[in-house]
């Protein structure tokens, strides 16, 4: 392989004596230390651990724990990347890349999914969990039926669309071999024109960065009777916010992210934390003087986009009228 | 990442002023050229406060910052390239910066899953896989083996990205910005790799180095053992102090020359390995698609690159004609620069500019054309040349090979429109 050619300089250089001795700096590492930390998969399998998921467990864990930023099909939404789709466009003008279209190896979205998401909660997921979501995005790509189930032993074997569709880089060959020697300093081209402007395109962000002015809300909040705090409430409001926390942060350190932060959020006017950019639909609520009250509330978390057309939270909703009494609960925990 | 438009041919004036800077330079040009004075400055014949009274104490700010005056030069975000700036990007002011060292303060930033703050004493790297006995660093344990200094570029592989279709962004902050360049304090891999011992990975010739972050992106990336042993640094310190929080604060690994992704921040885990681990930043990103559909894999070096920073969109000319400084950076991922040129007419003809200082290895390089401006528009150039001499591209000749949708790995020629007015536009040309 062309990548490994100077391997035998490298190799020249390597003193045999440090390579024997070393410094005695650091220390052993302990079998359960390597095991916690080292979860790579490699597109043979090695590295996956025991476990088997469907793909209608994976629809319902898909519609809990990813749909909000991928949508309930893998569609996507707003900028979050699209998994599903895209079969066919590689050599469009815009290829739609997905785990279906582009991806070479399952592993890697079982290896990525099971390190790194959701987005916000990495490394919250069970290994079945895991194993079902996968099986569910293969559905959503229509490379399975609704009755396959993913284990650790046909994982590896399972071959992708476009598995065969990389190449190691040829850039040598190709380019490099090809832009090399003594460049034109004189009469290289007879003519230039201006063909594409930037200008005209007008894509570029301004110096002065926001440009609107802070919606002012013109009246005080009214007072909101508030109900008493049950800490076994709070604590299974806590459980339940972890869906709101790829997007939602409390507490001391809380910053606007994708929402902005529910720091005294029950009882607060709509629309005020600073800083944050609300959709349209929101802030014309905030003018006409929408509080979160516990009902206002209970109404857009049950459907946010039934109850305000328009929002920019691409939350599905909350189900069980318990988990919203309970993540009220848990947000009434948090002073402004 | 592309917002084309069928606007983009038509000629009609921009809608807004795009900077005041360039407004305020139209203003100035009427009085430039004249060399004397009508009427004694009062700046000169008044006595002003700063003569008269007294600044700020020493310990006035016991971590310094740049002054108030000085507030434009920061780094900035493109909206709509990303869904939420957790895993996002923005660019370093190069247009307004000079020499070739990059301030930690304005230096670009590229998280996955945000910034996280990782203290000394919480931090540990792990090395194991194929070795002969795998072992836990603390910082500290750093800081015991012998260490080095180099300056090393480190640019995303996605930098000029937005180009490809066509001109997009209009300045050098946005085509260029995902770059910066330090001088980096730390430990060659290669020491690390030779504590743990690599007489279990047997023949070295096709293993491989994986290494990961300690964010719950868990950035991942395998790296061929030639290079692993070659000049990748465990790093430490940027520019002398400690790293920043963004930069992947305590520890971060450097790989000249190659793509920025692979410098793993808050680096915590090195494994020695049969195979490469094709992970989601090695396959689904960081591959380039070609025309026919293939995409090209393993693309770590980053190919000779330059960039005129100023004048530039965000840097109009703003003293009329008469002498002038042309000014921008080179690079190359495959070695040191040797040379650049610069046109001012498009590409017709071009001048060898200077060199700041002689080019170094995987660093940027700085470039000077001292030059006479007669008040003419200019389209812009600079061209590249490393020392395998490789000649940086044109954008067309780039699409001839990769065609439209690479995204990664734009090395082209850039091009800025400077009007008779000293404003500028990233345009495209024949």
């Amino acid at each position: 392989m062309s990548k490994f050619l100077n391997l035998t300089t490298a190799l020249a250089l390597l003193a045999a004596p440090a390579y024997a001795d070393g410094f005695g700096i650091g220390r052993p590492a302990l079998p359960e230390e390597i095991a916690a930390w080292d979860l790579d998969v490699s597109p043979d399998g090695t590295g996956l651990p025991s476990g088997s998921g469907d793909v209608l467990t994976g629809e319902e864990v898909f519609a809990e724990k990813c749909a909000a930023c991928h949508g309930d099909f893998a569609e996507g939404v707003d900028n979050w990347p699209k998994l599903a789709g895209g079969w066919d466009t590689l050599a469009d003008e815009d290829p739609l890349k997905t785990v279906g279209s582009y991806w070479p190896h399952l592993s890697t979205a079982w290896d990525y999914i099971n390190r790194s998401m959701p987005f916000g909660d990495a490394q919250s997921l069970a290994p079945d969990e895991v194993y079902a979501i996968v099986a569910y995005i293969l559905f959503s790509n229509d490379l399975v039926d609704d009755d396959f189930v993913l284990d650790q032993d046909n994982l590896a074997a399972f071959e992708l669309p476009n598995a065969e569709g990389f190449i190691v880089d040829d850039r040598v060959e190709m380019e490099l071999s090809k832009w090399i020697g003594e460049p034109c300093m004189e009469n290289c081209k007879d003519a230039v024109e201006v063909t594409m402007r930037a200008r005209v395109l007008d894509v570029t962000p301004d110096e002065e960065g926001a440009e609107q002015a802070a919606v002012e809300v013109k009246e005080e909040a009214p007072v909101v009777e508030v109900a008493a705090v049950d800490p076994e409430m709070v604590a299974k409001g806590e459980k339940v916010f972890k869906k709101c926390k790829s997007c939602h942060q409390v507490g001391e350190k809380a910053k606007n992210r994708t929402g902005p932060t529910l720091n005294g959020i029950v009882g607060a006017a709509a629309g005020k934390v600073e800083g944050f950019k609300y959709s349209k639909a929101l802030k014309s609520k905030a003018e006409e003087g929408l509080v979160w009250n516990a009902e206002e509330l209970a109404a857009f978390l049950a459907k946010p986009k039934k109850y305000m057309k328009g929002t920019k939270m691409s939350f599905n909703g909350l189900k069980k009228e318990s988990d919203i009494e309970a993540v009220t609960q848990y947000l009434q925990t948090f002073a402004e | 990442m592309n917002k084309k438009t069928e606007e983009n041919m038509s000629n009609g004036p921009s809608r807004r002023s795009f900077l005041r800077g360039a407004a305020a330079g139209t203003a100035l040009m009427a009085g430039a050229g004249a060399a004397k004075a009508d009427t004694p400055d009062p700046l000169i014949t008044e006595v002003q406060p700063w003569a008269s009274g007294l600044g700020d104490g020493v310990d006035a700010t016991p971590y310094g910052l740049p002054i108030e005056y000085e507030s434009d030069v920061i780094r900035r975000n493109v909206e709509w390239l990303t869904a939420d700036t957790i895993s996002s990007i923005n660019f370093t002011p190069i247009h307004a910066l000079d020499g070739t060292i990059t301030p930690q303060g304005c230096a670009f930033e590229r998280h996955h899953s945000g910034a996280i703050e990782l203290k000394k004493q919480d931090y540990r790297l792990m090395i194991n896989g194929l070795v002969d006995a795998p072992l836990v660093f603390s910082y500290a344990d750093l800081e015991r083996f012998p260490r080095e200094n180099h300056v090393y570029f480190c640019e995303c592989a996605a930098n000029t990205g937005m180009e490809w279709a066509g001109a997009q962004l209009n300045g050098a902050q946005f085509t260029h910005g995902m770059i910066h360049n330090m001088e980096y304090t730390g430990v060659p891999l290669r020491t690390i790799l030779e504590e743990a011992g690599l007489g279990a990975a047997g023949d070295l010739a096709d293993k491989w180095v994986y290494v990961e972050g300690a964010d719950a992106s868990s950035n991942g990336r395998s790296i061929p053992m030639e290079k692993a042993l070659d000049d990748v640094l465990v790093a430490f310190k940027a520019n002398g102090e400690a790293l920043r929080k963004e930069h992947g604060y305590p520890v971060r690994l450097v790989v000249p020359g190659w793509e920025g992704n692979m410098w793993v921040k808050w680096l915590r885990r090195i494994e020695v390995m049969d195979r490469p681990v094709e992970s989601r930043e090695e396959t689904s990103k960081y591959t380039d698609t070609l025309e026919d559909g293939r995409s090209r894999k393993w693309t770590w070096e980053m190919d000779a690159k330059s960039v005129v920073t100023s004048p530039s969109p965000q840097s109009p000319i703003t003293h009329g004609k008469g002498p002038l400084v042309i000014t921008g950076l080179a690079w190359s991922g495959r070695g040191a620069i040797t040379r650049v040129d610069v046109s001012k007419d498009g590409g017709k003809t071009w001048e060898t500019a200077r060199l700041a200082k002689p080019g170094e290895k995987m660093a940027l390089t700085r470039f000077y054309l001292d030059t006479d401006w007669d008040g003419e528009e200019m389209l812009l150039q600079s061209r590249a040349m490393d020392e395998t001499g490789y000649v940086q591209p044109t954008k067309a000749q780039l699409r001839e090979v990769r065609g439209l949708n690479s995204i990664y790995h734009n090395n082209c020629i850039q091009t800025w429109w400077v009007r008779p007015n000293g404003e500028a536009e990233n345009v495209e040309v024949s």
